[in-house]
């Protein structure tokens, strides 16, 4: 077995026994990539000077017997909207192509704290609007399970990454689907954490209201390990909450026994392919089978949180990128005269065809006479969303669903249809704007050979409850030892 | 269909600092007229006695110190500029123009 198929918490045991090191762990990866990563496309930089830099030196001060955190040495990918001092973070946009973040982003400095080396910087949507990864101004990457579909998005880099061992683990982000969806379609574990858990600090904004940074991994342990590492209240982050600080590898407990899992029959309809139904229907079996309490339930206003999604989403991003301007930092036009032109002209050039098109929603409705008619009447539906998954919380202790209503798709075949590529998230929006965890979990593959993931929902803050039912179903499953991307 | 028209996007694209060409009105127009077509669906509910949601979570006004915090020096600032000139931003002429 190669070292960059193994999960990160074998590497880390690898490490502490001494049969490995850091410099070993960092070339293997940085090898899969040159062999791999000319068909996936996943990485906009690769940091591979400095990444082995750090890895002897780990190595070197692990030898001198110095104290050292137990993951100094282990790798990471990180999405390219996650600033890290001194490196390009581009957001796959031309807006972005050269700009060096000048700070790091609180996660950053966490993972860096316990000498966590970065790999490099993944591909995106543009600034992570999209769901397939190919609204980047760079170039698309493609699904290691088939090349010829995409990966997810927006993070199709880190998923893509995770599925093709070029990064042990990565961090995404999540707006309204952008970990969970491409997660599912890469067969990875993918969790957006609740709103207010991980610090946003360093994150480049789309939707301040619904981002989250969250762990694509290998198995349920890394995505526990990987959260312990970055949840926690940021002062730089004012919506970062203050909470008592838990070890989320303590609730990768393998029992489900009397758990009360509900099954919205909404996300088992019409829209969602016969594949898909069929693999959720097995997992709910599973669950049955290991004592947990499975029922059907409804969330009727579900069906708004795509609308909702939108209208908020593209109203928060037209604000949010607002700021840029071409003064300072980022594109700016060679033709101009005044400073009007340099404002609209940096912009048309630097915004690819699909951020345009959601500054123009987000500002059509927040402008005057739309404003009550969408904005305000998208809040109120949100405040409903949030009422209605707080009731059903009440009785249950997760929701299952799909995470994605059909496997992935082929590259280019939604690009034309924006409304098509929007509903591809149609099972992993109402979480974010019900400002919930959420996880996808790998559980079957389609009758191609493309994988399947189901999702868990827990009431906000209660990731443990997640971890522990996620870890139960991988125990005593086999998808990572039965499926394996082909890259066809 | 959202009745949204062609001058409408020309507007929006103003507002939002934004020059489209004569394809890119005509592509928006049709994209938003689907989109918010669809987006309609909303109206079919009451929500006479729902409060909007203002954040994600229930969190009010936070409050801290007003402390000096060294952040970043000068030129770590600029280094991202597009143009600059003895440590600012440089603009084109902006007064009498």
């Amino acid at each position: 077995m190669e070292l960059y198929e193994l999960t990160v918490h074998e590497l880390i045991e690898k490490l502490e026994k001494g049969e490995i090191t850091s410099e070993e762990i960092t070339k293997s990866y940085f090898e899969r990539i040159k062999e791999k990563d000319g068909q996936v496309k996943a990485y906009v930089s690769i940091l591979e000077e400095q990444a082995m830099t750090n890895a002897k030196q780990v190595d070197c001060d692990r030898k001198a017997g110095k104290m050292l955190s137990k993951f100094a040495g282990i790798p990471i990918g990180i999405k390219d909207n996650v600033c890290v001092t001194g490196t390009r973070t581009t957001c796959s946009s031309k807006m972005l192509e050269n700009f060096v973040a000048p700070y790091n982003a609180t996660v950053i400095e966490k993972l860096k704290a316990e000498d966590i080396i970065c790999l490099g910087k993944l591909n995106m949507d543009e600034f992570a609007m999209g769901s397939s990864t190919e609204t980047s101004a760079f170039f698309p990457t493609h699904n290691p399970w088939d090349l010829t579909r995409v990966p997810g998005g927006s993070s199709g880099g880190s998923a893509a990454a995770v599925a093709s061992d070029m990064a042990p683990w990565a961090l995404g982000s999540d707006t309204g689907g952008s970990i969970r969806q491409p997660a599912s379609l890469c067969g990875v574990v993918g969790l957006k954490p609740t709103y207010g858990l991980v610090s946003r600090f360093g994150l480049i904004a789309y939707a301040s209201s619904l981002d989250q940074i969250g762990p694509l991994t290998k198995d349920v342990t890394d995505s526990a390990i990987l959260l312990n590492l970055i949840a926690g209240h940021d002062p730089k982050d004012t919506t970062s909450m203050e909470y008592e600080k838990k070890d989320y590898k303590g609730s990768l407990i393998n029992d489900v026994k009397g758990m009360k899992i509900g099954v919205p029959k909404e996300y088992l309809g019409e829209g969602t392919s016969a594949e898909v139904k069929e693999a959720m229907f097995k997992v709910i079996k599973k669950y049955q089978e290991l004592g947990a309490i499975v029922e059907e339930c409804s969330l009727d206003v579900g069906q708004y949180a795509s609308a909702v999604y939108y209208i908020l989403a593209c109203a928060e991003a037209s604000s949010n990128l607002g700021r840029f301007d071409g003064i300072r930092y980022g594109y700016r036009t060679e033709k101009f005269e005044n400073l009007r032109d340099i404002y609209k002209n940096s912009r048309s050039e630097g915004f690819g065809t699909e951020v345009k098109r959601r500054i123009i929603l987000g500002t059509y409705v927040l402008s005057s006479g739309y404003y009550d008619a969408y904005y305000k009447k998208a809040q109120k539906v949100r405040t409903m969303i949030k009422n209605a998954y707080a009731e059903l919380f009440k009785k249950y202790d997760l929701l299952l669903s799909p995470v994605s209503p059909t496997t992935a798709f082929k590259i280019s075949e939604k690009m034309n249809d924006p409304l098509q590529m929007y509903l591809a998230d149609i099972c992993t929006v109402p979480v974010n704007i019900g400002g919930l965890p959420g996880m996808s979990i790998p559980c079957d593959v389609d009758s191609e050979g493309l994988p399947i993931g189901f999702q868990l929902i827990a009431k906000p803050f209660a990731e443990e409850t997640i971890f522990r039912a996620a870890f139960t179903y991988e125990q005593n499953t086999n998808f990572r030892e039965e499926h394996k991307p082909t890259f066809k | 269909m959202a009745d949204i028209t062609k001058n409408e996007i020309m507007h929006i694209a103003k507002l939002a600092m934004l020059n489209l060409t004569d394809t890119e009105i005509e592509g928006y127009t049709k994209d938003m007229q689907e989109i918010l077509a669809y987006a309609e669906m909303i109206n079919n509910l009451d929500t006479s006695d729902i409060d909007e949601t203002i954040g994600a979570t229930k969190q009010k006004n936070k409050f801290r110190k007003d402390e000096v915090i060294e952040f970043q020096t000068r030129d770590n600032l600029l280094q991202n500029a597009p143009s600059q000139a003895e440590g600012m931003f440089r603009i084109p002429k902006v007064i009498n123009t």
